[in-house]
Protein backbone atom coordinates (compact mmCIF):
# COMPACT_ATOMS: atom_id res chain seq x y z
CA UNK A 1 0.00 0.00 0.00
CA UNK A 2 1.31 3.79 -0.46
CA UNK A 3 -0.15 7.10 -0.22
CA UNK A 4 -2.08 8.88 -3.58
CA UNK A 5 -1.79 12.46 -4.19
CA UNK A 6 -4.87 12.64 -1.96
CA UNK A 7 -2.77 11.39 0.77
CA UNK A 8 -5.11 8.24 1.22
CA UNK A 9 -4.22 4.48 1.48
CA UNK A 10 -4.83 3.42 -1.82
CA UNK A 11 -3.74 -0.58 -2.15
CA UNK A 12 -1.14 -2.94 -1.35
CA UNK A 13 2.18 -3.13 -3.70
CA UNK A 14 3.01 -6.89 -4.27
CA UNK A 15 6.41 -6.36 -2.01
CA UNK A 16 4.37 -5.93 0.76
CA UNK A 17 1.78 -8.74 0.65
CA UNK A 18 4.63 -10.74 2.80
CA UNK A 19 4.78 -8.92 5.65
CA UNK A 20 1.12 -8.79 5.92
CA UNK A 21 0.92 -12.69 7.36
CA UNK A 22 4.24 -12.19 9.54
CA UNK A 23 2.93 -9.04 10.77
CA UNK A 24 -0.13 -11.20 12.29
CA UNK A 25 2.68 -13.58 13.57
CA UNK A 26 3.97 -10.60 15.70
CA UNK A 27 7.02 -10.27 13.54
CA UNK A 28 8.38 -6.65 14.60
CA UNK A 29 10.71 -6.32 11.26
CA UNK A 30 7.41 -6.96 9.37
CA UNK A 31 5.63 -4.51 11.98
CA UNK A 32 8.05 -1.79 10.70
CA UNK A 33 7.82 -2.22 7.33
CA UNK A 34 3.91 -1.54 7.65
CA UNK A 35 4.62 1.19 9.75
CA UNK A 36 6.86 3.34 7.32
CA UNK A 37 4.79 2.53 4.52
CA UNK A 38 2.25 3.70 5.96
CA UNK A 39 2.55 5.97 8.39
CA UNK A 40 2.42 9.35 6.24
CA UNK A 41 -1.32 8.09 5.10
CA UNK A 42 -2.17 7.42 8.73
CA UNK A 43 -0.92 10.71 10.00
CA UNK A 44 -2.42 12.59 7.14
CA UNK A 45 -5.76 11.23 7.78
CA UNK A 46 -5.51 12.02 11.73
CA UNK A 47 -4.73 15.82 10.59
CA UNK A 48 -7.49 16.01 8.59
CA UNK A 49 -10.01 15.00 11.90
CA UNK A 50 -7.83 16.78 14.69
CA UNK A 51 -6.27 19.33 12.77
CA UNK A 52 -3.23 19.49 15.30
CA UNK A 53 0.09 18.51 13.54
CA UNK A 54 1.16 17.74 17.27
CA UNK A 55 -1.36 15.75 18.50
CA UNK A 56 -1.66 13.87 14.91
CA UNK A 57 1.76 12.83 15.41
CA UNK A 58 0.92 11.54 19.50
CA UNK A 59 -2.11 9.84 17.60
CA UNK A 60 0.04 7.72 15.01
CA UNK A 61 1.78 6.39 17.30
CA UNK A 62 -1.32 5.33 19.77
CA UNK A 63 -2.49 4.32 16.15
CA UNK A 64 0.12 2.18 15.76
CA UNK A 65 0.65 0.56 18.91
CA UNK A 66 -3.41 0.01 18.82
CA UNK A 67 -2.94 -2.18 15.31
CA UNK A 68 -0.02 -3.89 16.60
CA UNK A 69 -1.85 -4.83 20.01
CA UNK A 70 -4.66 -6.04 17.08
CA UNK A 71 -2.55 -7.35 14.73
CA UNK A 72 -4.66 -11.27 15.70
CA UNK A 73 -7.93 -9.66 14.40
CA UNK A 74 -6.34 -8.14 10.81
CA UNK A 75 -8.27 -10.03 8.04
CA UNK A 76 -5.32 -9.01 4.65
CA UNK A 77 -8.76 -9.67 2.43
CA UNK A 78 -9.68 -6.18 4.03
CA UNK A 79 -6.30 -4.31 3.30
CA UNK A 80 -3.94 -2.83 5.77
CA UNK A 81 -4.90 0.83 4.70
CA UNK A 82 -8.97 0.50 5.51
CA UNK A 83 -8.64 -1.61 8.97
CA UNK A 84 -5.33 1.38 9.52
CA UNK A 85 -7.69 3.83 8.74
CA UNK A 86 -10.70 2.63 10.67
CA UNK A 87 -8.41 2.24 13.56
CA UNK A 88 -7.15 5.76 13.28
CA UNK A 89 -10.71 7.41 13.20
CA UNK A 90 -11.31 5.47 16.84
CA UNK A 91 -8.32 7.18 18.28
CA UNK A 92 -8.77 10.53 16.48
CA UNK A 93 -12.59 10.00 18.17
CA UNK A 94 -11.38 9.50 20.95
CA UNK A 95 -8.97 12.18 21.06
CA UNK A 96 -11.62 14.72 20.36
CA UNK A 97 -14.15 13.01 23.03
CA UNK A 98 -11.54 13.87 25.57
CA UNK A 99 -10.96 17.65 24.68
CA UNK A 100 -12.97 20.61 26.01
CA UNK A 101 -15.08 21.94 23.06
CA UNK A 102 -13.67 24.55 21.84
CA UNK A 103 -10.57 25.20 23.55
CA UNK A 104 -8.15 26.05 20.64
CA UNK A 105 -10.89 28.17 18.60
CA UNK A 106 -9.45 31.18 19.15
CA UNK A 107 -9.84 34.28 16.63
CA UNK A 108 -6.19 34.15 16.59
CA UNK A 109 -5.99 30.54 15.24
CA UNK A 110 -8.76 31.13 13.41
CA UNK A 111 -7.65 34.31 11.33
CA UNK A 112 -3.76 31.99 11.04
CA UNK A 113 -6.04 29.60 9.44
CA UNK A 114 -8.05 31.92 7.06
CA UNK A 115 -4.72 33.95 5.85
CA UNK A 116 -4.27 31.83 2.42
CA UNK A 117 -7.23 31.60 1.10
CA UNK A 118 -10.15 33.76 3.25
CA UNK A 119 -13.00 34.85 1.27
CA UNK A 120 -13.37 38.42 1.54
CA UNK A 121 -17.18 38.47 1.95
CA UNK A 122 -16.29 36.12 5.29
CA UNK A 123 -15.50 38.19 8.13
CA UNK A 124 -12.78 37.11 10.79
CA UNK A 125 -15.79 37.28 13.22
CA UNK A 126 -18.25 34.79 11.17
CA UNK A 127 -15.38 32.46 10.78
CA UNK A 128 -14.42 32.12 14.13
CA UNK A 129 -18.44 31.53 15.29
CA UNK A 130 -18.87 29.27 12.49
CA UNK A 131 -15.57 27.29 13.83
CA UNK A 132 -17.28 27.88 17.23
CA UNK A 133 -20.28 26.20 16.24
CA UNK A 134 -18.52 23.60 14.18
CA UNK A 135 -17.05 22.33 17.40
CA UNK A 136 -20.58 22.16 19.21
CA UNK A 137 -21.48 19.43 17.22
CA UNK A 138 -21.49 15.87 17.89
CA UNK A 139 -18.24 14.71 17.04
CA UNK A 140 -19.66 11.74 14.65
CA UNK A 141 -21.27 14.59 12.74
CA UNK A 142 -18.52 16.96 12.96
CA UNK A 143 -15.93 14.17 11.56
CA UNK A 144 -17.76 12.89 8.86
CA UNK A 145 -18.39 16.80 8.02
CA UNK A 146 -14.96 17.98 8.23
CA UNK A 147 -13.71 15.24 6.38
CA UNK A 148 -16.09 15.00 3.19
CA UNK A 149 -16.79 18.70 3.03
CA UNK A 150 -13.51 20.53 4.02
CA UNK A 151 -11.09 17.89 3.32
CA UNK A 152 -13.41 16.47 0.42
CA UNK A 153 -12.58 12.45 0.92
CA UNK A 154 -14.28 10.09 -0.67
CA UNK A 155 -17.74 8.74 0.84
CA UNK A 156 -16.93 5.31 0.52
CA UNK A 157 -13.60 6.19 2.64
CA UNK A 158 -14.94 7.86 5.35
CA UNK A 159 -18.25 5.32 5.33
CA UNK A 160 -15.25 2.57 6.02
CA UNK A 161 -13.07 4.47 8.45
CA UNK A 162 -16.25 4.91 10.60
CA UNK A 163 -17.51 1.87 10.19
CA UNK A 164 -21.16 2.88 8.87
CA UNK A 165 -22.49 3.00 5.13
CA UNK A 166 -21.89 5.51 2.50
CA UNK A 167 -25.76 6.91 2.88
CA UNK A 168 -25.37 7.19 6.85
CA UNK A 169 -22.16 9.56 5.94
CA UNK A 170 -23.85 11.32 4.03
CA UNK A 171 -27.37 11.60 6.41
CA UNK A 172 -24.61 13.03 8.88
CA UNK A 173 -23.01 15.33 6.52
CA UNK A 174 -26.61 16.48 5.84
CA UNK A 175 -27.25 16.72 9.83
CA UNK A 176 -24.27 18.56 10.50
CA UNK A 177 -24.73 21.17 7.78
CA UNK A 178 -28.37 21.69 9.30
CA UNK A 179 -27.49 21.97 12.71
CA UNK A 180 -24.63 24.40 11.73
CA UNK A 181 -26.87 26.41 9.85
CA UNK A 182 -29.52 26.70 12.57
CA UNK A 183 -26.41 27.42 15.31
CA UNK A 184 -25.35 30.26 13.51
CA UNK A 185 -29.44 31.50 12.98
CA UNK A 186 -29.11 31.65 16.49
CA UNK A 187 -26.47 33.80 16.38
CA UNK A 188 -27.57 36.24 14.38
CA UNK A 189 -25.57 34.97 11.26
CA UNK A 190 -27.86 34.44 8.24
CA UNK A 191 -26.37 31.90 5.97
CA UNK B 1 -33.92 25.15 -3.74
CA UNK B 2 -33.49 28.03 -1.35
CA UNK B 3 -32.28 25.25 1.46
CA UNK B 4 -30.07 23.90 -0.95
CA UNK B 5 -28.51 27.16 -1.47
CA UNK B 6 -28.46 27.69 1.71
CA UNK B 7 -26.81 24.08 2.67
CA UNK B 8 -24.12 25.28 0.44
CA UNK B 9 -23.47 28.53 2.00
CA UNK B 10 -22.87 27.05 5.11
CA UNK B 11 -20.55 24.88 3.77
CA UNK B 12 -18.78 27.99 2.16
CA UNK B 13 -18.42 29.12 5.52
CA UNK B 14 -17.19 25.96 6.98
CA UNK B 15 -14.11 25.78 4.30
CA UNK B 16 -13.24 29.19 5.27
CA UNK B 17 -13.48 28.76 8.70
CA UNK B 18 -11.64 25.86 8.95
CA UNK B 19 -9.63 25.05 5.14
CA UNK B 20 -7.90 22.04 4.51
CA UNK B 21 -5.45 20.96 6.49
CA UNK B 22 -1.29 20.63 4.85
CA UNK B 23 -2.03 16.87 5.29
CA UNK B 24 0.69 15.54 2.81
CA UNK B 25 3.81 16.67 4.70
CA UNK B 26 4.43 13.80 6.78
CA UNK B 27 4.79 14.30 10.71
CA UNK B 28 8.06 16.50 11.50
CA UNK B 29 10.22 13.90 12.83
CA UNK B 30 10.43 9.96 13.13
CA UNK B 31 7.80 8.88 14.90
CA UNK B 32 9.06 5.02 15.25
CA UNK B 33 11.63 4.83 17.68
CA UNK B 34 8.75 5.72 20.25
CA UNK B 35 6.51 2.96 19.03
CA UNK B 36 9.26 1.00 19.26
CA UNK B 37 9.91 2.10 22.88
CA UNK B 38 6.44 1.35 23.68
CA UNK B 39 6.38 -1.80 22.54
CA UNK B 40 9.74 -2.87 23.93
CA UNK B 41 8.25 -1.36 27.35
CA UNK B 42 5.28 -4.10 26.65
CA UNK B 43 7.45 -6.70 26.18
CA UNK B 44 9.29 -6.26 29.52
CA UNK B 45 6.19 -5.72 31.22
CA UNK B 46 4.25 -8.62 30.56
CA UNK B 47 4.90 -11.64 32.98
CA UNK B 48 6.74 -14.62 31.10
CA UNK B 49 5.07 -17.90 32.44
CA UNK B 50 6.59 -21.17 31.16
CA UNK B 51 4.31 -22.87 29.74
CA UNK B 52 6.14 -26.29 28.78
CA UNK B 53 6.58 -26.18 33.01
CA UNK B 54 2.74 -25.58 34.11
CA UNK B 55 1.84 -28.61 31.44
CA UNK B 56 4.13 -31.17 32.95
CA UNK B 57 3.32 -29.92 36.61
CA UNK B 58 -0.89 -30.09 35.63
CA UNK B 59 -0.12 -33.61 34.61
CA UNK B 60 2.07 -34.77 37.59
CA UNK B 61 -0.77 -33.22 39.73
CA UNK B 62 -3.47 -34.93 37.62
CA UNK B 63 -1.39 -38.47 38.07
CA UNK B 64 -0.64 -38.29 41.38
CA UNK B 65 -4.83 -37.70 42.11
CA UNK B 66 -5.33 -41.19 39.88
CA UNK B 67 -2.94 -43.07 41.66
CA UNK B 68 -3.86 -42.09 45.64
CA UNK B 69 -7.62 -42.04 44.28
CA UNK B 70 -8.43 -44.46 41.60
CA UNK B 71 -11.62 -44.49 41.87
CA UNK B 72 -11.57 -40.80 40.38
CA UNK B 73 -10.28 -42.33 36.84
CA UNK B 74 -13.90 -42.61 35.50
CA UNK B 75 -14.87 -39.84 36.42
CA UNK B 76 -11.62 -37.96 34.80
CA UNK B 77 -11.91 -40.33 31.53
CA UNK B 78 -15.92 -38.98 31.45
CA UNK B 79 -14.65 -35.19 31.50
CA UNK B 80 -12.22 -35.88 28.99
Amino acid sequence: MRSGSSGVLIREPDQASDHLDKFRQGDQDAFEALFRLHQRAVYGWILRIVRSPAAAEDLTMETFWRIYQARARFEASRGFGPWARRIATNVALDWLRARRPESELTAELIANQTAVSADPGVTAEIRLKTAQAFARLPHGLRVAAILAVVEEQPHKEIAEALGISVTAVKLRVFRAVRLLRKDLERQGIKP
Amino acid sequence: MNAHNNDDRIKHLLRQALPPVEAETGPSRNLWPAVLRRLDAQTVGKPRINWVWLDWALLAGVLAVTVAFPASIPMLLYYL
